[in-house]
């Protein structure tokens, strides 16, 4: 058995094609941001305690900070950057800017990003921690849910409650 | 984070003869408090042995009512699944209350159960740690604790373990499939998270590379109903202060069923077992839940800053036990 | 938009938004000099001491790995103001998480590795870290933080409160609060030559670029601090930080550009926190509820390295008449991080304490808490005797009880219940101080008919970009569309830093003189010149100095409905309300998402931020975000600001208090003001966890 500290990965990023030799240490995140200069995804803790490092893989969001690149060979990752089709902002980005859903803009990209994956998560059914059991799907996005859905996303400067309406108007 | 070889096995027995032949390996499955705890230094392997691609991913009802869940299922998918959501609420509610989304998406069944304690001594590789580092003592007991254990605890570590699904999958009566190198072998929940005693650092007894392959819930048993409840600092995204999943089936006024679990509490899902045989057959009230919660919690041996999670778990299974007793719904969680 | 004349006053949206929402927006570390490399920091692991040997070999036996520094290598520094910022100079550890190392390496990776690998050796001191109310080493400072006195005697409150009708005396605790903005404190640093050019996370560029300037002994024409986004600071980058000083000596040692972001866990240890305070309140009252005397004495600390005194006293300066007076400072130097600024300093603590004491007294009188605070709205400022510029405290609180709808109310605890649920109604005052700063700006008109304002302000989230365009374009009178910004760059006129809310006034006032002149420049020449033309303006002391004779204070009055679980502690926030008087309005949309984000990290200072100074090891214990809990989502249901109309001629030309600190004052005490009500149970310390609560 041959052991080696990099590791050949292959990478879907926004639609493109990556062939990637990377340290097996290095993060989705840390991959993102500093080999393909994808910044939008943010390192805000490192230790999926924020949220502002949320990005889509495979459909699915999860904090980029906490997955190894190396194990994501083979899978689709979507970042903030990949969102919006040319200059039509994606339909949860325009409704951030609406309400005015962010201030500083840090966590924004992880918000904007878990907000995706939740209202895909809510059409297809899934249930929250607030969810009534015998909701039949999709599951309504009431304040409640989207409150409960989007707490793995921290914002220290308080835009929660812009953050709450556009993803509301998001879903409806 | 030290430099790690990686390999991706894509049957079990190889992932646990990899393991075998290197002590220093780790399995990775969802990897949200491996690679956490590599990043402390906590975590050091040399090998990850990645278990993505290994097929142990389906939740499968079975002819007898009983449920197969493969390690790798990840968290929020078992939420979802509509069988777990209809006959066992409890676990669905226990993944639901742990973590955020973006967790649940990544973490694994497995995984989740062999999550690594929260202690924030622990965690800090600059502090002395008997579960970190054997024999370099427990500041815990002295220093900040409120988090941690009130039950089980040893003068040699007060960690709490922080999983929810264990929580939920004690109180189900769960069973925990594994290969190792010795063969498969199947143990029950209960018996795989250990007390600290003097060997803080042995939390499971699973054996060196000894690799979860799936978790086996038995049958429902009929007429029970069953619930999680959690209580943090902040209203999501926290680990519990304390928290309690119960199965409950109650006939004529009378308790025909009950398997009551508590977390947060000790360094392992805390079967409440002396509650149990207390209310057996005996009247289901709010009453009697509360006098076999306090007959459970007389085992309770508190430190300075964590009292309160005492008289906390005792009221927090008081009204699950009663609410499923009366059918009362968990109130939904909202403030308005 | 397209009314010049509503400029002034538009709910216009921020300009950078697209920049935010795609991700193109550019925090510090989101910029990668060509040939970049990364640097890990490393704090120390005794809380008083000496190093007494570095073993760096396994460290720098990985390939990738360029530099270690310590105080054995590191380029030397020139003493700055921050005694904090002498990095890597000596031996001594002042506190535990003090940066001792500075790892420097071809890849993250590598450099936290060998971070990791560093060994070093400490003679560790006996420290002494744990506050006590009769610790030997307290004494009284000169002055408080922010220049105000330390203390303050008016009249005889000791007399005063031994007769009074009516007494409360009460000790108010809050332990270590810490910023924890979004974005870790980051710096990228390129070094040309003997020039510098710095990405800094902070809150003013000027400041940045001051300190460097001392600490590398060089002219500030070489120094270019560039902050285009930064991602909040909440006071905790109000002044250079270390990631800038170690950036930038790492970037000279290694001679590549150097990315370093402050790892999460180690922020509370190197850039500042709210310090803890014991406030004793007492207040002295005739039957009616009129105060007599007040008295508010507070005890804090501050690390050796420096005197930091949270000035938590001094609103009760402002607050509320009486005729005597006592407010006090003692502060004790401890072998801990060094206290800084933190969201409204002095007010935010201060106020919990004053506000939760009027609670205590509106319930000894047997009063609303409302027509307490009525009965003592004094006529002039209690402390100074000046005259108020504006104070519409009292409009405030009849507005908010209107909206809430306090009345009618009962004021007898534990009186109301939603199934298992007590549900209770608090009240709270908020102030904050009118600063301003002397800053300079250019506006510049084009030949096309666009406009830009020149500014080096910080955006750390306010708004700043998108209310300077309306300032110019109110001034100039165009549509805001025409109007670019360029901000964030220590090459533009230089200007204040981004803290005591004073932004706005302070970069806004040049704005809007240097807007006027264009103006008139414009009407004199009838057209733009192909080269178009520019007018430049600052304010000085003397613009600053005209309005002393007044107190300028912004107020507001905070409403909480709360719901607390007697069975497990459990306190929620059902509402939160708040109506507030801080001068003119100049955007309603980016002010309200300032007020509203004061009082959601108002509400997670009372519910659940907790941090413990760990006696046995001397460091914050809860240092990461899962540990450190500020509110999510899940917390915040339902929360209102409003304001009243307020004019006010002694601010700056545009009319406007600062609201960045405003809305987190009051906010705490307004809800354990309304847990009282819904439980009988006062709470004094912070946070209300459900420890506190539950079984009592």
């Amino acid at each position: 058995m041959e052991y080696t500290f990099s590791t050949e990965v292959a990478l879907r990023v926004n639609g493109e094609d990556h062939a990637l030799l990377l340290d097996n240490r290095s993060t989705l995140l840390d991959v993102l941001r500093e080999r393909l200069g994808l910044t939008g995804a943010k390192k805000g803790c490192d230790h999926g305690q924020c949220g502002a490092c949320t990005v889509l893989v495979d459909g699915r969001r999860m904090n980029s900070c906490l997955l190894l690149a190396v194990a994501q060979h083979g899978r689709s990752v979507t970042t903030v950057e990949g969102l919006a089709e040319g200059d039509t902002l994606h339909p949860v980005q325009q409704a951030f800017l609406d309400h005015d859903a962010y201030q500083c803009g840090f966590c924004t990209p992880g918000q904007i990003c878990s907000a995706v994956g939740a209202l895909a998560e809510a059409r297809a059914g899934r249930p929250s921690a607030v969810t009534d059991p015998a909701e039949d799907p999709p599951v309504p996005l009431d304040g409640p849910e989207i409150r409960e859905r989007m707490s793995g996303n921290l914002c220290r400067c308080g835009a929660y409650p812009g953050i709450v309406r556009a993803v509301m108007e998001a879903a409806s | 984070m030290k430099e790690f070889a990686y390999h991706r096995p894509t049957d079990a027995a190889s992932a646990v003869a990899l393991l075998a032949q290197s002590p220093g390996a780790r399995y990775l499955a969802g990897g949200t408090n491996l690679v956490d705890l590599m990043k402390l230094g906590v975590e050091t392997p040399d090998l990850l042995v990645d278990l993505g691609a290994l097929p142990f991913t389906t939740v499968e009802p079975l002819t007898d009512g009983g449920l197969c869940i493969g390690a790798g299922v990840r968290n929020s998918d078992l939420a979802a699944h509509p069988y777990v959501r209809a006959h066992h609420p409890v676990l669905s509610q226990a993944l639901l209350s742990g973590a955020s989304g973006q967790l649940r998406n990544a973490a694994t069944v497995g995984g989740n159960l062999l999550q690594r304690t929260r202690c924030l001594y622990f965690q800090d590789v600059t502090k002395p740690c008997n579960k970190r580092l054997p024999g370099t003592g427990c500041p815990a007991r002295t220093g900040v604790h409120r988090d941690l254990a009130v039950l089980g605890a040893s003068g040699h570590c007060v960690a709490t373990h922080p999983s929810d699904l264990a929580v939920a999958l004690a109180a189900l009566d769960a069973t925990v499939d594994t290969l190792s190198a010795t063969g498969p072998r199947t143990l029950s929940i209960n018996r795989l998270h250990r007390l600290p005693g003097n060997h803080p650092d042995h939390e499971h007894r699973l054996l060196p590379g000894e690799l979860i392959l799936s978790v086996g819930l038995p049958a429902p048993a009929p007429d029970t109903r069953s619930g999680y409840r959690k209580v943090r600092d902040r209203a999501s995204f926290a680990f519990a202060l304390a928290s309690a999943a119960a199965v409950l089936a109650v006939e004529d006024g009378r308790v025909t069923h009950v398997a009551l679990a508590l977390g947060a509490l000790a360094a392992k899902p805390w079967r409440a077992t002396t509650a149990e045989q207390a209310l057996l057959g005996g009247p289901a009230t709010e009453a009697a839940f509360g006098r076999a919660l306090d007959l459970e919690l007389t085992a309770a041996e508190p430190l300075p800053g964590n009292g309160f999670k005492v008289p906390l778990a005792r009221n927090l299974a008081t009204r699950l036990l009663t609410d499923l007793a009366t059918g009362e719904q968990a109130p939904r969680r909202e403030t308005r | 938009m397209t009314d010049p004349k509503a400029a002034l006053g538009a709910p216009l949206a921020r300009l950078e938004g697209r920049d935010k929402v795609t991700g193109r927006a550019r925090y510090a570390n989101d910029h990668t000099p060509p040939g970049s490399v990364f640097a890990w920091p490393v704090p120390a692991t005794v809380a008083r001491g000496e190093i007494t040997a570095i073993d760096d070999r396994q460290a720098l036996a990985h390939p990738a790995v360029l530099a270690v520094l310590t105080h054995l290598n590191a380029p030397p520094l020139a003493e700055a103001e921050d005694p904090t910022l002498a990095l890597l100079q000596s031996p001594q550890v002042a506190y535990r998480g003090q940066y001792v190392a500075l790892v420097v390496a071809e890849t993250l990776e590598a450099a936290r590795t060998a971070a990791a690998e560093l060994r070093i050796s400490y003679r560790s001191e006996r420290h002494d870290v744990v506050l006590t109310d009769d610790h030997p080493g307290i004494y009284a400072p000169e002055l408080a933080n922010a220049g105000y006195p330390a203390d303050r005697e008016r009249g005889d409150f000791d007399t005063a409160f031994e007769s009074a009708e009516v007494r409360t005396d009460a000790v108010y605790r809050i332990g270590p609060l810490h910023n924890h903005p979004m974005e870790p404190h980051a710096a990228t640093a390129v070094w040309d030559g003997d020039r510098l050019t710095v990405y800094d996370s902070c809150q003013g560029g000027n400041s940045v670029q001051q300190t460097l300037a001392t600490l590398f002994a060089l002219p500030h024409s070489q120094i270019l601090v560039i902050s285009e986004h930064v991602g909040g600071g909440f006071g905790s980058k109000g002044t250079a930080r270390p990631q800038a000083v170690l950036a930038a000596m790492a970037a000279r040692t290694v001679r590549r550009p150097v990315k370093l972001a402050l790892p999460r866990a180690q922020l509370c240890a190197v850039v500042g926190h709210r310090a803890p305070t014991v406030q004793r309140v007492r207040l002295a009252a005739r039957s009616d509820g009129r105060l007599h005397g007040v008295a508010h004495e507070v005890l804090t600390r501050s690390s050796t390295l420096s005197e930091f005194v949270e000035q938590a006293a001094v609103p009760a300066r402002v607050m509320y008449a009486s005729p005597h007076s006592r407010t006090t400072h003692r502060v004790v130097r401890q072998d801990v991080p060094a206290p800084s600024w933190m969201r409204a300093p002095g007010e935010c603590p201060g106020m919990f304490a004053l506000e939760s004491a009027m609670d205590e007294l509106a319930q000894a009188c047997g009063l609303d808490p409302i027509e307490l605070r009525l009965r003592n709205e004094p006529e002039l400022e209690p402390d100074s005797g000046r005259p108020f510029s504006s104070r519409h405290l009292t409009d405030c609180l009849r507005e908010g009880a209107r909206r809430f709808g306090w009345y009618p109310r009962d004021p007898e605890p534990r009186r109301r219940s939603r199934g298992r649920l007590l549900i209770g109604s608090g009240v709270a005052a908020s102030t904050y101080p009118v600063y301003v700063a002397p800053s300079s700006a250019e506006v510049r008109a084009e030949a096309d008919g666009s406009f830009t304002v020149l500014i080096n302000a910080t955006d750390i989230g306010t708004g700043a970009r998108t209310v300077l365009a309306q300032i110019a374009a109110h001034v100039l009178g165009v549509a805001t569309d025409r109007v670019g910004v360029e901000i964030g760059r220590s090459d533009l006129p230089p200007a204040s830093l981004a803290g005591g809310s004073s932004g706005t006034a302070s970069w806004g006032w040049p704005v809007h003189r240097a807007a006027t002149a264009l103006r008139e420049d414009l009407a004199r020449h009838g057209e733009v010149p192909a080269g178009g033309l520019a007018a430049r303006a600052a304010t000085g002391a003397e613009d600053l100095a005209a309005s002393r004779s007044f107190a300028r204070h912004a107020f507001g009055a905070q409403f909480a409905e709360v719901q607390v679980d007697m069975d497990t502690g459990e306190t929620r926030v059902r509402r939160l309300l708040g109506v507030f008087a801080a001068g003119r309005i100049l955007n309603p949309r980016t002010a309200r998402a300032q007020l509203l984000g004061g009082m959601i990290m108002g509400q997670s200072m009372a519910l659940s931020e907790h941090s413990t100074l760990d006696p046995e090891f001397g460091d914050h214990a809860e240092r990461d975000l899962a540990s450190y809990q500020v509110a999510v989502h899940a917390d915040v249901t339902d929360v209102q600001a409003y304001w009243i109309e307020e004019e006010d001629p002694h601010l700056n030309p545009m009319g406007s208090k600062g609201i960045g600190e405003l809305g987190i004052v009051g906010t705490a005490a307004a809800i354990t003001n309304a847990v009282h009500h819904a439980t009988g149970i006062r709470v004094r310390d912070l946070p209300a966890t459900p420890d506190v609560l539950l079984g009592r």
